[in-house]
């Protein structure tokens, strides 16, 4: 198993390798450096802004500029954002913390209500918990998240005013207090994201379990007399939960792409408000950070799950 | 009912839903077993072995079947029993080793903890005895390495390994009857003759029953006291092992006997039976199910609705025109000899 | 010019164990096997359960990557060919499972599941390619509307057959069937051998036959191979193997093949026990002194069995 995990982890760097190229790429493609915002000052020459050019290294050939760049993002440098004149890296730092939280928060949601859900759905199939749960699926596929969030803002956070309306914290609190104040103001964006974000796995966990029910290694254990709930909880259960590890990595990715909306929304602190609001000023220093960064978002759910499954399979083995 | 009776099947239907309707895949069939006697079962794929051996067990999923008729092992009624009554009795009183043994076993789980599952449930031994129990009986089945196997998982043994887990889990509790459906087929001549010999000592010193399902007519020959040949549903003949071999009466009896490759003979081609088991839906409710099987045989030679009849002691025959029939070939052979005469 | 060689085959497989699942030992499932096929023959597998017999069929058609020795198809060794080439080896080699029921795709149609393999090795156009699975459906004796149809819509026998006619597709020289009869009745099975050496007969086939059944092995095969442990045992025509066995694990395989004759059951018991006390008395002389098995030794000019 270990020596899985480290070549999986070794798979890992190809991929990164492949998205630090395209987000250079993109970066590359997008109007403006460093040196346009000098551009608009007239105190500096157009033989400075090249002596500057230089000394960046920005006339050097792609490959140099490319080895250049992933030096520095590798030290956490992406660079200077153009509207705030601040680094990049302390632009996203505090909103990357908010949305790490939020992110956990969400599949926590997440599978909370998936687990449950599927595995009684599948193991009561076609009974009325499981029309009632099928039922919610559907929905869930066809609401637009942002729809459903602005639903959700309106209702709990504005009509009944049991959840802030925005920010991730209030102001001045430390310690315990802070704490709580903290998951308060997740606790909306979060459910609005999990709400909508579980259907799917409550869908393969749901058709999971119907089908390893039919295994025969199911009646292999009723024949031995395993009472039906034990039947449940030590054979099918455990047998199912294993795809649901392998579409870990990619709830990850609709969490993250989920979150851009849902933060914009509740007017929650995190890079996916950042990302949106950079978008709009066309910030492509932080809009390049921030794709960088989900992008190892993802990767990382991809591994984790492959981790997961390797730990819960012994049949996995890698060729 | 004589005292050493075990199990009697007493006119079971087996019905699955098929779209809307159920049809019968076990059509009305009334056997008994004894204590200490193995009834095997034989016939062709689809005949309904299995779906009467899943019957018995409980297996079948209650929303898609229907179990008709009484089944009672040691006079208790297991067909009405309500599922955690049934698993008081489903591994302690009965086990079955089952026909697939590549996914007869939980891909997550070691060996061991399969073996003791049954142990935990059934006994009140301690861990290390369930652990010792355990390895007993890989040992008993024949395992090789049986203490390196009991840590493996099951995609790590080869199919005749898994069969004999799957046949050590089966026995674990002595159970006084066992169904065993085609327990050999995916082991070697040796390990099986060594397998029936533990089934029948089992049987012996247990003074219990086996129901023994199998293609495999050499092992009918060697292990069965008596044998029920099955075809579409229903008990086509009835026998003890040694009047269904010498004797055989049934048409479809008959063809199953001939085709059997063996060691000896030197035939080239193999008799194979014309056509094939019709499924369930479209299978003939009324009439002779075996008719269309053997088109050479004139329709006025067939009866009505053959019933299962005795013709001898303790042989039944689903079958009375049984008399007429010939084999193609051997009428070939009569026209050959009447030519030379 | 042989068809098939084998060369002192290996194939070990680690064993896993504790919490960090280190290699704590390895199975040798297939450990130094020597065989050679002439075209057109029927080459019998045969022995214990767990003797490597289908890890040895995987690794001839390069499912599993032998860890030592070499196969050689028609002169070419398979580990020094380059990649295209080996495609086109594989090409000619095919494989039966012996499981009808689960190496047939429930979810797609005869004709993809029997166009699979055309659609990765040969370039046709869509007319051609169904063209030839009916063909194809017609040479295993399969109605061509059957294309249409799913797996489960057909009898075990009939699944055997599209197991076959997929093996077929690519028009093999060598097919590899690991208990291809196993799982079937025996009227059905019956009716796959009688059209196993029809084809064989027709399009020149040779086959490596993987089976448990003495009788089946008997009627199909010219040489047979007994394997025990990952190795031979002993090697020889069908007479030879049958009636003049040489090594006591032979000798005690053929004596538990069962006897279709009710009558003989007490006959063949006592037999059988006497050849368990030959073979518990004479282990120690056919074994080395770690249980393994020796090098086979010629003992006529078609017999080899594995003597001290
Ligand atoms: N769960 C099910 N739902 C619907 N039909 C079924 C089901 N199980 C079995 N059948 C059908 O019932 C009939 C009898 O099947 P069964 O499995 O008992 O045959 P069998 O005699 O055991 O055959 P084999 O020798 O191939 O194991 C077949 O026509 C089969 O297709
Ligand atoms: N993936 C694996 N990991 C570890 N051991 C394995 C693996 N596959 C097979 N083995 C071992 O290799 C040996 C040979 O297995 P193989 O399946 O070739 O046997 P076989 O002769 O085909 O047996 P059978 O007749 O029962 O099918 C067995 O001891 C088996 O446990
Ligand atoms: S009626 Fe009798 S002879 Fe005719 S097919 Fe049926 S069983 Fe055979
Ligand atoms: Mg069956
Ligand atoms: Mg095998």
């Amino acid at each position: 198993m270990w020596k899985f995990i480290v070549r999986r982890i070794i798979i890992m760097f190809p991929q990164l390798v492949l998205l630090s190229m395209i987000v250079f790429i993109l970066a590359q493609l997008m109007p403006g450096d460093v040196t346009s915002s000098l551009a608009m000052d007239p105190n500096v020459s157009p033989e400075q802004q090249e002596q500057i050019r230089e000394d960046l290294g920005l006339n050097e050939p792609w490959h140099t500029q490319y080895l250049n760049w992933v030096g520095s993002v590798v030290q956490g440098d992406f660079g200077h954002s153009f509207t705030h004149s601040v680094p990049v890296s302390d632009l996203i730092w505090h909103r990357m913390v908010n949305s790490i939280w939020l992110g956990v928060a969400a599949l926590i949601f997440v599978y909370m209500l998936a687990l449950p859900l599927g595995l009684i759905s599948g193991r009561w199939n076609d009974t009325i918990a499981d029309r009632l749960i099928t039922g919610y699926t559907y929905i869930g596929f066809a609401a637009p998240l942002f729809i459903f969030a602005l639903v959700m803002l309106f209702i709990f956070g504005f009509q009944l005013g049991w959840f802030p309306t925005g920010g991730s914290v209030d102001p001045g609190l430390t310690g315990w207090d802070f704490f709580t104040s903290k998951v308060y103001h997740l606790l909306l964006p979060a459910l609005s994201l999990a709400l909508i974000g579980t259907v799917t796995t409550v869908q393969y966990l749901r058709s999971e379990v119907i089908e390893t029910k039919q295994k025969e290694f199911i009646s292999t254990a009723r024949a031995k007399g395993v009472p039906e709930p034990k039947v449940y909880t030590n054979h099918i259960f455990r047998n199912s939960l294993l795809p649901i590890a392998a579409v870990f990595g990619y709830e990850v990715t609709t969490l993250i792409g989920g979150s851009i909306f849902v933060e914009q929304i509740f007017s929650y602190p995190g890079m996916g408000q950042l990302f949106l609001e950079s978008i709009q000023v066309r910030d492509f220093p932080v809009v390049t950070a921030i794709v960088m960064l989900f992008g190892v978002a993802a990767i990382l759910g991809a591994l984790l799950s492959d981790i997961i499954m390797s730990i819960v399979d012994p049949r996995i083995r890698i060729k | 009912m004589s005292d050493r009776s075990l199990l009697e099947i007493d006119n079971v239907q087996t019905s699955f839903r098929v779209g809307d309707s159920y049809y019968a895949a076990v059509d009305g069939v009334s056997l008994n077993v004894e204590r200490n006697e193995v009834l095997a079962i034989v016939g062709e794929s689809g005949s309904g072995k299995s779906a009467l051996a899943f019957s018995i067990m409980g297996l079948h999923n209650s929303h898609k079947t229907k179990i008709e008729g009484s089944i009672r092992l040691n006079g208790k009624d297991v067909n009405h029993l309500s599922t955690s009554e049934l698993n008081k009795v489903r591994g302690k009183d009965m086990g079955m080793i089952f026909q697939e043994p590549l996914t007869a076993l939980n891909p997550l789980k070691t060996i061991k903890d399969q073996i003791t599952e049954a142990l935990d449930l059934h006994t009140n031994f301690s861990a290390k005895q369930q652990n010792e129990r355990a390895l007993h009986l890989l040992n008993e089945v024949g395992i090789p390495r049986a203490d390196k196997v009991m840590n493996q998982y099951p995609h790590e043994l080869s199919g005749g390994m898994r069969q004999r887990v799957v046949i050590a889990i089966a026995i674990s509790c002595d159970p006084s009857l066992l169904i065993a459906d085609e327990p050999t087929t995916a082991l070697d001549a040796t390990i099986q003759s060594q397998i029936l010999d533990l089934l029948n000592e089992l049987k012996e010193e247990k003074d219990s029953g086996i129901i023994l399902i199998t293609h495999d007519l050499g092992v009918v020959a060697e292990m069965a006291d008596r044998v029920a040949v099955m075809y579409a549903g229903q008990v086509v003949e009835l026998a003890d092992v040694m009047s269904l071999f010498k004797q055989p009466k049934h048409p479809y009896t008959r063809s199953l006997l001939s085709s059997v490759p063996s060691t000896q003979d030197e035939k080239d081609m193999l008799h194979v039976i014309q056509g094939v088991v019709p499924s369930l839906p479209k299978m003939p409710r009324t009439g002779c199910r075996f008719k269309a099987r053997i088109p050479w045989m004139a329709d006025d030679t067939h009866e009505e609705n053959p019933e299962l009849r005795e013709v001898a002691d303790g042989h039944y025959v689903r079958c009375t025109c049984y008399k007429h029939f010939y084999f193609p070939e051997e009428e070939a052979e009569k026209d050959v000899a009447a030519h030379r005469e | 010019m042989s068809l098939l060689t084998v060369n002192n085959l290996k194939v070990h497989y680690p064993i896993r164990g504790g919490i960090l699942r280190r290699k704590i030992d390895v199975v040798r499932a297939v450990d130094g096997i020597t065989m050679e096929l002439e075209r057109g023959e029927t080459y019998g597998l045969v022995g214990e359960s767990g003797s490597g017999k289908s890890t040895s069929g995987r690794a001839i058609i390069g499912l599993e990557s032998p860890t030592a020795g070499e196969v050689t198809f028609e002169g070419q060794k398979l580990n020094q060919l380059k990649r295209q080439d080996r495609r086109e080896y594989y090409k000619d080699i095919q494989m039966v499972f012996q499981d009808p029921y689960s190496s047939l795709n429930p979810k797609k149609r005869v004709n993809d599941i029997i166009a699979e393999p055309i659609r990765n090795f040969e370039k046709r156009t869509k007319d051609d390619e169904r063209r030839r699975i009916q063909e194809l459906l017609e040479l295993v004796g399969l109605s061509p509307e059957s294309m249409h149809k799913y797996p489960h819509e057909f009898s075990g026998g009939q699944k055997q057959r599209l197991g076959v006619a997929r093996a077929l597709a690519l028009q093999p020289k060598l097919i590899i069937a690991d208990e291809p009869v196993s799982a079937l009745d025996v009227s059905v099975q019956a009716q796959v051998l009688n059209f196993m050496k029809e084809i064989q007969r027709e399009l020149d086939l040779t086959y490596i036959f993987i089976s448990h059944d003495l009788g089946v092995v008997r009627h199909m095969c010219n040489r047979i191979g007994i394997m025990y442990n990952g190795r031979f045992v002993e090697e020889g025509s069908a007479e030879d193997v049958y009636d003049n066995p040489q090594h006591i694990y032979t000798k005690r395989l053929v004596a538990a093949i069962p006897d279709i004759d009710p009558a003989n059951r007490k006959h063949q018991t006592d037999f059988r026990r006497e050849v368990k006390k030959e073979y518990d008395n004479k282990k120690a002389e056919f074994f080395d002194e770690h249980g393994g098995v020796f090098d086979l030794k010629q003992v006529s000019s078609t017999h080899y069995a594995a003597l001290p």
